[in-house]
């Protein structure tokens, strides 16, 4: 494990004219972490997004990803992430497998066939590798996406809210894979509007409010901040979800 | 830079391999031209000082450029698609030369522009186009048309950078294809009235037409050629610049 934190974030401020988006962000990520950046819409979850991954530049504050600064050394800090952003940035005319094959050429990896071929498996795309990405559906769109945002293996991963417009068996999909990927020792921060999403996968989580993280830590230490839980009897039924996906007959 | 520019450019090559109806209606309006006024106007057009002159030899210059105008539109088209789908946002975060992108999509339209403009030479000769141009004066006429190619896809990649909605990143090669028609392409400007006669002789289509007419016919160039190569380089430096920073404002803003 290395001592640098994956994301230091200190008095970050953004202002789109007089709307002021991010008030002063602090908020320091530990490597190899699942981070789950929460908050409603427009709370500046993509905006903080897009300041860390270079996108855009900050007014005020600072940021570091893996120690390199983003506005000084945003060269660096390119090597070392990898973003997908809310909408799938895949290209629809090139087929799955040529999608790949292009970032790890512009990533100039040595062997971008190989590489394409070993990511295309691991999220079972192989067999659609071969179509035009226009025929994929929402959830195979989404798992290309990622597969395309992990070639030449970036150290740090953001995902902005990558299971919104998902079907239930998209979501696990991509639930399943961010849970390997942070097995492997990739750092995480995903955002999403979907508390259950961060409860299931984030180690930590913080909470960004008009424009400030008002509460950041793990689940069991942000239970604690309200007052203790009352024992309630509940008879517990199946839910929508259970049931839709029993008679789907989803494995996952 | 190059190595990035390259594989993108490969990218947006295939684009238009997968859609070639791009480049044949980029062909389709310009040979539409060619027909109706070579077969129908052409004949009540008076070519004054050379009537020995083959209208087709004396049109075709001009509708070389006409296709170049439309098929720049396409250009501003896949830009918005690029930076509407995420893709660009993609390439930004990533750690490649950030003006690989637009180059890949200047040198593609290059490449589609190529290939429209043959086509409509392949038909032209068809007509009975002849040119007695030696192979030195043909590749000036190349050198030409990808200068003229050039400064207008930079002009179509600011349309492109600043357009909120697809018809406006096509719409603005509207004026462009009209500019020929007030110039020497269809007809001598000696014939039109004073001010519009003005106008034409003093706007870019007509020295470039003159030059690719010179050309053709084997005629010395004058100083047409010098005006022509002024405009299509200047056109370019400053369709170029304003290209930049309008990327480097949109990067750096939305």
């Amino acid at each position: 494990m290395t001592t640098t934190p994956a994301i230091e974030i200190a008095g970050l401020t953004k202002s789109y004219g007089e709307y002021a988006v991010l008030k002063g962000v602090d908020l320091t990520i530990p490597a190899g972490s699942i981070y789950a950046l929460l908050g409603s819409n427009g709370a500046g979850k993509t905006t903080a997004i897009r300041i860390l991954s270079t996108l855009l530049r900050a007014d005020g504050g600072s940021a570091r990803v893996l120690g390199h600064d983003v506005a000084a050394d945003a060269a660096r800090v390119r090597e070392s992430i990898s973003l997908t952003g809310q909408f799938a940035a895949v290209d629809e005319i090139l087929t799955g497998r040529e999608n790949v094959v292009l970032v790890a050429q512009l990533r100039h990896l040595s062997e971008p066939k190989a590489v394409a071929d070993g990511l295309l498996a691991r999220f079972d795309l192989t067999e659609a590798g071969g179509r035009r990405v226009a025929t994929y559906s929402g959830g195979m769109r989404r798992r290309l996406d990622i597969a395309m945002s992990l070639v030449g293996q970036p150290p740090m991963l953001f995902l902005d809210e990558p299971t919104t417009g998902l079907d239930p068996q998209g979501r696990m999909e991509v639930w399943n894979t961010v849970r390997d990927l942070a097995g492997q020792g990739t750092t995480v921060l995903l955002t999403t509007q979907y508390l259950e999403e961060a409860e299931l996968l984030a180690d930590r989580i913080a909470i960004l409010h008009e424009g400030r993280i008002i509460a950041d830590g793990t689940l069991a230490e942000l239970k604690a901040l309200l007052p203790p839980a009352k024992v309630e009897y509940v008879e517990k039924q199946p839910s929508l979800e259970d049931i839709f996906l029993s008679i789907v007959g989803s494995n996952s | 830079m190059i190595n990035d520019t390259v594989v993108l450019t490969g990218r947006s090559l295939r684009h238009i391999l997968r859609s070639p109806d791009t480049i044949i209606t980029t062909a389709i309006t310009p040979v539409a031209m060619l027909l109706l006024f070579v077969y129908v106007f052409g004949g009540a057009i008076d070519l004054g000082s050379n009537p020995d002159q083959k209208y087709v030899d004396y049109l075709l210059p001009g509708i070389l450029l006409i296709t170049v105008a439309s098929g720049v539109a396409y250009t501003s088209y896949r830009l918005f698609l690029d930076l509407k789908s995420g893709i660009f946002e993609r390439f930004q975060s990533m750690p490649i030369a950030r003006s690989a992108a637009l180059w890949a999509h200047v040198l593609t339209s290059l490449v589609a522009n190529l290939i429209s403009l043959t086509l409509v030479v392949l038909v032209a000769l068809l007509m009975g186009f002849r040119s007695g141009a030696s192979p030195l004066a043909w590749l000036a006429v190349l050198g030409i048309l990808v200068l003229f190619t050039l400064a207008l896809t930079w002009l179509a990649v600011i349309a492109g950078l600043a357009a909120k909605s697809p018809d406006g990143a096509g719409g603005f090669a509207y004026p462009l294809l009209f500019l020929p028609f007030l110039s020497s392409a269809f007809v001598p400007t000696d014939g039109m009235p004073g001010p519009v006669r003005w106008f034409a002789e003093h706007q870019p289509v007509t020295s470039i037409v003159d030059t690719l007419r010179n050309l053709y016919a084997g005629q010395p160039l004058g100083h047409s050629v010098w005006v022509a190569l002024a405009w299509c380089v200047g056109v370019l430096v400053l369709a170029h610049a304003l290209a930049m920073r309008t990327y480097h404002r949109r990067m750096s803003a939305c």
